[in-house]
């Protein structure tokens, strides 16, 4: 509900009477509030876009500080035409396509199953936010070292006990260096899932349950329910799910950074970006793939907006 | 398809003609080991975690994996005494996350009484605008303000990671806490109006006690975040200021026995956010959504 629209506060009729000078005063008393943070985020975060544009075009590297200049298309060229920038652009969507669809579908499955009422539910849903709620990097260490270590990881250590059982020679495989993409994916399915499921429980729970119960009472089966009462209603909340769960998991850089450290092929775009500042201190090319990066953000953002101000629309017209 | 023309009860039946009634509590009881099932797999690494921090280094390298191993602090003693000491980084994680979620708070307030309560011409707008901030990949600054903290001699100071942490949290804060000032009941606005209370007034008995929680919850998420914070902080600081996550990146390359000293470090920097995100569990949703799903 937003009572500021359908019915303005107390204090907002304004007096037809009162003098322009006045209202205008009241306009900025209205403002006033807002302005500080508003000021902060306008400089803080657009700013250094402006900046980073502008470097973008620029023939700068801090090896040769004597060589800064103006650059053109050159590092915008060099970006898109660079075989390690083109790789890190196809592992950034396939990493964060697959994270996305997979943790939506399995956060699906765990919602379902959590929308029922059953003896420990909710002890179920606090174990599933647990994922969330470890630090990235401690996450991706925990995944790296403990489960993935061909050696003594969990993962071989349970191999090896239920071959055991078997009196079979288990598999060993090495996890990372035989699948590093997948590895990387699986660890953050594991982080995401939580998410994905909090928000599709929420959107099975604001479910009409009266329909639904008249439905049922016409005979209709669970999955013809499934189908078409509940996905279509959930639609908006996938949609969310999807395109919040895109825009963190496109900017990853922990879980590159700690499993990999970007070798095997799995240098996504923020970690090329912060390679190239890093470790080779070419700033233009930096900001030029910075730049590729956020106009890649915008397309997404754009959907995410749109779906977002959905949503809010909605929310407001109740 | 209705069978329920007659008997009125919903007592449905399958195509095939079966009763359904019989068949549910077994299918019934199948979906909730199901879920538990899931759940503890999902839980398993992190009990894992936990369990393996309290093992000594010789119990936590084996396979297969020794899960009775007799307990020890072995593993927190050489974390916290065996090489750097983990506390200046765990303060310095603290301060940052601690002032810039009260920066944010004191900022977004006000910003969510302009957007809600008292609102200005084209708040929408203004509102997309602060969620458009949150859609930047942030690597995109990240070059700018590193050449502005190198010529400003900022570099390694813990003040510039609070206000990149205040710019990365403000909008998530503006929004939840939009979206739980706009719970206020538009009567008790009015009540206080008409019985002619003052806007302190009206924020401290009628506004505050509704937004209380809400103001919880934002604080613990926007606490989240920053603590969570990798990139900027690795490339930001170096010793002075180092925060906890940046401290963990020294496990990334570790050989030899270290698995339960790695296993304690990951639990005690984890430890505050898994307090914080079960306390605000309820509105972790609301939160992560920015407020668009409750």
């Amino acid at each position: 509900m937003t009572l500021a629209v359908e019915k303005p506060g107390p204090g907002t009729a304004t007096p037809p009477e009162r003098p322009s000078g006045a209202r205008r005063a009241s306009a900025w008393a209205r403002r006033a509030p807002l302005l500080p943070a508003l000021v902060f985020m306008i400089v803080v975060t657009q700013l250094p876009f402006v900046a980073t544009l502008v470097i973008s075009f620029m023939d700068w590297n801090a090896y040769y500080p004597d060589e800064i200049g103006f650059a053109g298309f050159d590092n915008f060229q060099r970006v898109l035409t660079d075989v390690n920038m083109r790789d890190a652009v196809w592992t950034t969507i396939l990493l964060t396509a697959s994270v996305v669809i997979i943790s939506l579908l399995l956060g699906l499955g765990i919602a379902l199953l959590l929308d029922r009422s059953f003896r420990g539910r909710g002890a179920v849903r606090t174990m599933m936010i647990a994922p969330f709620l470890v630090v990235p990097v401690a996450a991706a260490l925990l995944w790296k070292h403990a489960l993935y270590n061909p050696e003594y990881g969990l993962f071989n250590g349970a191999l090896t006990w239920l071959w055991g059982l078997f009196g079979a020679d288990p598999p060993q495989p090495d996890w990372i260096s035989s699948m590093p993409l997948s590895a990387i994916v699986a660890s953050l399915v594991w982080q995401w899932t939580p998410f994905m499921m909090l928000i599709l429980l929420a959107g099975l729970q604001s479910r009409p349950l009266d329909v639904i119960e008249a439905a049922r009472i016409d005979g209709a089966t669970s999955w013809q329910i499934f189908t078409n009462m509940t996905l279509p209603h959930l639609r908006q909340y996938l949609e969310l799910g999807g395109l919040l769960g895109s825009i963190y998991v496109v900017q990853n850089f922990d879980a590159v950074f700690t499993i990999t450290s970007g070798g095997l092929g799995t240098a996504n775009l923020p970690y090329a970006v912060y390679q190239t500042f890093y470790n080779a201190h070419d700033y233009g090319r930096a900001s030029a793939a910075a730049v590729v990066v956020v106009i890649g953000t915008i397309i997404i953002a754009t959907f995410a907006l749109r779906t977002v101000s959905s949503l809010f629309r909605e929310e407001s017209g109740r | 398809m209705s069978v329920t023309d007659t008997a009125p009860v919903p007592a449905t039946r399958t195509e095939a003609g079966e009763p359904r009634k019989p068949r549910k509590p077994r299918s019934g009881a199948l979906l909730s080991l199901l879920a538990w099932v899931v759940g503890i797999l999902f839980v398993l690494p992190v009990v894992w975690m936990v369990l393996t921090s309290f093992h000594s280094e010789a119990a936590a390298a084996t396979n297969p994996p020794s899960v009775f191993a007799p307990l020890t602090l072995e593993g927190y003693r050489s974390f916290f005494t065996g090489g750097a000491s983990p506390w200046p980084p765990l303060l310095n994680s603290l301060t940052a996350s601690v002032i810039s979620t009260i920066i944010v708070l004191l900022l977004a307030i006000p910003a969510a009484y302009a957007l809600s309560i008292r609102p200005v011409k084209k708040w929408t707008d203004v509102l997309f605008f602060f969620l458009s901030t949150k859609m930047l990949p942030v690597v995109a600054g990240l070059l700018p303000l590193y050449l502005f903290a190198q010529n400003t001699r900022l570099l390694d100071n813990i003040w510039l990671l609070i206000v990149f942490y205040t710019s990365m949290n403000l909008p998530i804060a503006v929004w939840m806490m939009r979206s739980f000032l706009s719970e206020v009941p538009v009567e008790m606005l009015e009540a206080a109006s008409v019985d002619g209370a003052g806007l302190a007034k009206t924020l401290r008995s009628v506004i505050a006690p509704v937004v209380m929680p809400g103001i919880a919850a934002t604080a613990l998420i926007c606490f989240i975040f920053s603590w969570n914070e990798l990139l900027f902080a690795r490339v930001l600081t170096a010793t002075v200021a180092q925060t906890a996550p940046v401290f963990l990146t020294s496990f990334v390359t570790s050989q030899g026995l270290f698995l339960a000293q790695l296993c304690a470090a990951a639990f005690v920097v984890s430890l505050p956010v898994l307090v914080a995100g079960f306390a605000a569990q309820d509105k972790l949703v609301q939160g992560l959504s920015l407020g668009s799903v409750k």
